[in-house]
């Protein structure tokens, strides 16, 4: 399905540029993306060996455990599959956690910590296991309690209220996250995994 | 509401500050083990690397092509025949965008606010859609493909009826709310 994506964003996007007359465009996009890609994980490599390296400190002092121990159980019964010991348990909540502050550049390393945990759990390793989609599915649809980049553009954009989009947000958020969490629950429950 | 915005202000100083205060009186050497930790970040964003340029060059491709215009304008009819306000039909390039692109959304949302104001129905809504949702698809072929997973089996179908979800909350609750 994703190949299947991927060609047609590409295929489409080229087709419409050479009807629309402007076909050069398609070799500009194309470079300046790749550049941006490459930006965009070399800054990701800085904050990520700040985030993991801290990560290491609280492992080894212990800190990660006790968290994974307090918040475990109920993130647990989302995870079934997880061993009991599990190392992704960790970096699962600490993911959460940072979405929910709204620290996208801290999330992600620990999402990708998660998922790296998840995968030396995984039987399978070129298929996605049950606890990872799972685990996508909260950080794709997770609470975030101040979306304080969009508080920022309406700032700008002089409105009279700017945080009054927190509540919706939230709520919206809410039903997506309850719905993902459901879904995923009866998926899992129909094919038994 | 201030309590939390000082929570996020505050989170990651504090972080900072005990996580190795707390390390060093366990005896664990800090600086050396934050090191032999920060290395795993070099390779983790080497290894997602392909997967970024991968999926940008695509989606800048396609979205700079006019096609996201061109698909818009093919679902208006969709809007009508949900009896929704024709005026909704300027949030559809954000609704398909934010899966897409974290960028390339907060510019169509950018642009909605800026034009239709802060405070009016599309501004608000576009505001609540763009903190609501997250960029699946994205996310989703780059956490896969750093640790080598080919078949997302039910993943995308997950998270894009999140996505999908997040927007009927989005328009509905901005209606209840505000009108």
């Amino acid at each position: 399905m994703v190949n299947l994506i991927w060609l047609l964003m590409l295929a489409i996007g080229i087709v419409v540029a050479a009807l629309n007359g402007h076909i050069e465009s398609v070799t500009t996009s194309a470079m300046k993306a790749a550049e941006l890609g490459v930006e965009v994980a070399i800054e990701l490599i800085g904050v990520m060996s700040l985030w993991l390296g801290l990560m290491r400190l609280a492992e080894e002092a212990g800190l990660v455990k006790g968290i994974a121990r307090i918040f475990g159980p109920a993130i647990r019964r989302l995870f079934p599959s997880l061993k009991p010991d599990s190392k992704a348990l960790g970096a699962i909540i600490m993911n959460l956690s940072a979405n929910i502050l709204g620290l996208g550049n801290a999330a992600t390393p620990f999402g990708l910590k998660a998922m790296q945990e998840l995968q030396k759990e995984n039987p399978t390793p070129d298929v996605a296991s049950p606890a990872m989609i799972t685990f996508l599915a909260l950080n794709t649809s997770c609470i975030t309690l101040i979306p304080a980049t969009i508080i920022g553009v309406r700032l700008k954009a002089n409105s009279v209220n700017p945080t009054e989009i927190i509540g919706t947000t939230i709520v919206a958020t809410g039903c997506a996250m309850f719905m993902a969490i459901l879904v995923d629950y009866l998926i899992r429950r129909r094919r038994k995994l | 509401m201030n309590i939390i915005a000082e929570i996020s202000r505050w989170a990651i100083p504090l972080l900072l500050l005990l996580v190795p205060i707390v390390a060093y009186f366990r005896r664990v050497p800090v600086y050396e083990s934050f090191v032999e930790g920060a290395e795993e970040g070099f390779k983790t964003g080497v290894r997602i690397l392909p997967f970024l340029i991968g999926m940008l060059v695509a989606i800048r491709v396609f979205v700079d092509s006019g096609a996201l215009n061109i698909l818009s304008h093919w679902l208006r009819p969709l809007i009508n025949m949900l009896g929704l306000d024709p005026d909704f039909a300027a949030i559809i390039p954000l609704a398909i965008m934010r899966p897409l692109s974290g960028s390339g959304a907060l510019g169509v949302a950018t642009q909605l606010i800026n034009e239709y104001g802060p405070d009016s129905y599309i501004g608000r809504l576009a505001s609540t859609l763009q903190g609501s949702t997250d960029t699946t698809f994205f996310v989703l072929t780059v956490y896969f493909g750093s640790v080598g997973i080919k078949k997302y089996r039910y993943a995308l179908k997950l998270g894009l009826l999140a996505d999908i979800i997040g927007l009927i909350a989005s328009v509905w609750i901005v209606t209840k709310v505000f009108y």
